[in-house]
Formats: C-alpha cells, structure tokens, sequence
C-alpha cells in the first residue's frame, strides 16, 4: 500500500556489552519515530540500554536458494571451529 | 482553609488530571490508526494511572479517612473531581487526543519539574519518579504536533482544527485560586501562575514547528480544578470508569 510507512528492523542492546541483537520491526515515518515506536513496542518490560533502527530496504539478505554452495563446504572442515580449546569461566559471555 | 485542607486539594487536582486523562487516552486503546501508536498511547495512560496511585493514595493519607487511591477513584462522584477541564473532553480525532496530550503535557512537564524542589518530600519524590515519565510523553507528543501539523494538508487543518478547539481550555492550568497561594506560602507547589510564561515559550516553539497559528483568545474556560462545574462529559466518562465498583462494590481481583 502507498501510504503505508515504511518498515524497519530494530536491534536492541540487553546490557552493556552485550551485542545488539534482531528483536523484530515495525513501521514508522521517520528514523526518529522508528527509535520512539521501538522504545514502547520493544523495551517496555526493561529490555534494553541502546537501540538501533535500520529500515528494512537497506539490508541486503543472502538467498535461501544459494544455501548449499554458501554453507555447505564449511560443514566437512572441523579443524576451523574452535572447540578444542577449554574456555576458563571467567571470560564471560563470548 | 487550613494548610492541611488545601494540600488535600492540591493533591486531589494532580492526581484528578493524570487520572481523567490517563482513562481518556486507554479509550484509545485497540482504536488507534497504527499498532505502533496503539502502544505507546497505552503506555502513557499507563504512566497516568500509575501517577494517579501515587497522588490520590499521598491525598488518601493527607485526608486522615483511611481512603485508599482506589476509594478516591472510583467512589467519588463529578463534583467532587478537580481535574482541569482540558484532560476531560472527549477525544475527538487521533490529531485532537495528541493535541490535548502536548498541551498538558507542556504544563506537565514544567509543573513537575517545579515541584522536585518541594518542601514536602514526598510531593518531591513522586514529581521526580513521574518527570522522567512525562519528559517522554512531552518528546513523543511534541514530534507528533510538528509531524502532523507540517504534514499533509488533510493533516495541517486537522490539527489546527484541534489547537483551536482546544486552546479555550489551556488557561485554567494556570489559574490561581487560595489553594494555590496556600501551597505557594507553604512552598509545596508553586503559583501555577508562575509557569506561563516558560509554558507560552516552550509551546511557542513547537506550534511554530507545526506550521501551526495559537488563536488570538485569551478566553479560558474553567470550573474543573475547583469542582465548580465541569463539563458534561465528566459524568459519562466516570459511568464507564467507575461502573464495576458501582454494580459490585468491593469486587477485587
């Protein structure tokens, strides 16, 4: 629909140093509003220190068809994946 | 009067408004043009009702009745109300409800600020727990006038329909009554009187990022915050608010 606004994807920081993470989207006129709709759709329950607001059209996303030739070859090379190291408990979250 | 009767009238007046206006706006609730705004509209009522608790449950104990904020709420009858006139008024179109909610919060927002450095402690405490609130309220309502107002033209004559409807009804926050100079001489709130001035500045600004024109009247309709005579829509508000507690007295749950 024209009038519609338009749509935006909203990332929200837990605690401090955490990473933002995806939490959902939302519409709204402007970047302004988007951070303002995300407050109370989104961190009304204390949910977070740090929002950003990216509207949707500006991600560019991998195609789900293309998952074999992009994912794939990395399945067979175990030696990549860092599991063979032990995390003391004291680094936190990683 | 004495100081301890006047406070009392003071606090029924700070929790009335954010009461009255905080049941105006959860009307709105599931009504809203977008999810979004359906949201954070139920968020601000929310705010209202959780500041009414704190002001009509401090007037609860300033009245020495054993009455808690519920009784203050929903066992009172029109006349005894003392919220200004402008929280009262049915809310008409999104434009006008967003109109009315800058409006007070204008004044909101000044008035709490004020009140942080009141001689009670806990007028005090309650004002700064709720300026944080309302310093959001003022942001979001503020955005949205000068959005709409220098919107569309649909938009623009919808929301200078509203300023216009509504600015008759502004004044009254600013009248000054012997509660008020009680208050003032006790230095529990100021002389609303006093806030003019900063009010006109503030709202100035934002009505003329609206595009907007404030009416040349300075004609102010009054008779809320003394309980003289409120509008007729006070009584159909309070029937809807008040009707369980009315058929089922005492009903929890």
């Amino acid at each position: 629909m024209k009038n519609e606004w338009p749509l935006w994807e909203i990332f929200i920081r837990g605690q401090h140093g955490m990473s933002h993470r995806h939490v959902g989207s939302l519409h709204a006129p402007d970047a302004e509003m988007a951070i303002k709709n995300a407050r109370d759709v989104y961190t009304r329950r204390n949910e977070g220190v740090s929002i950003w607001v990216v509207e949707a059209r500006h991600i560019a996303a991998s195609s789900p068809s293309d998952k074999g030739p992009l994912y794939e070859p990395s399945e067979s090379k175990v030696y990549r994946h860092p599991t063979f190291f032990d995390i003391p408990d004291e680094v936190g979250a990683m | 009067m004495t100081r301890d009767e006047a406070f009392l009238q003071f606090l029924l007046r700070m929790g009335d408004n954010t009461l009255i206006l905080g049941h105006r706006v959860s009307e709105w609730c599931g009504h809203a043009p977008v999810l979004e705004e359906d949201i954070a509209l139920a968020n601000t009522a929310l705010d209202l009702i959780g500041q009414t608790q704190m002001w009509l449950g401090l007037a609860g104990e300033v009245q020495g009745e054993g009455k808690s904020a519920d009784d203050l709420a929903f066992l009172r009858d029109v006349w005894d109300f003392r919220n200004v006139l402008l929280v009262e008024v049915p809310n008409g179109d999104f434009g006008r409800t967003l109109m009315r909610q800058f409006l007070f919060d204008a004044w909101h927002s000044i008035m709490l600020g004020r009140l942080m450095t009141s001689s009670d402690d806990r007028v005090a405490a309650i004002a700064a727990k709720a300026s944080k609130e309302v310093a959001y309220h003022l942001e979001r309502s503020g955005d949205t006038v000068v959005g709409l107002g220098d919107g569309t033209e649909e938009s623009h004559r919808r929301m200078q329909e509203a300023l216009d409807y509504l600015w008759p009804y502004v004044g009254e926050m600013f009248a000054s009554d012997e509660v008020d100079a009680e208050m003032a001489a006790a230095g529990i709130a100021p002389d609303p009187a006093s806030l003019r001035e900063e009010y006109d500045a503030l709202v100035g600004r934002v009505l003329r990022k609206a595009t907007l024109t404030i009416p040349d009247s300075r004609f102010a309709h009054k008779g809320g915050r003394n309980g003289r005579m409120h509008t007729e829509h006070l009584g159909h508000l309070l029937t809807q608010m008040q009707w369980l507690q009315r058929a089922y007295p005492g009903a929890t749950w």
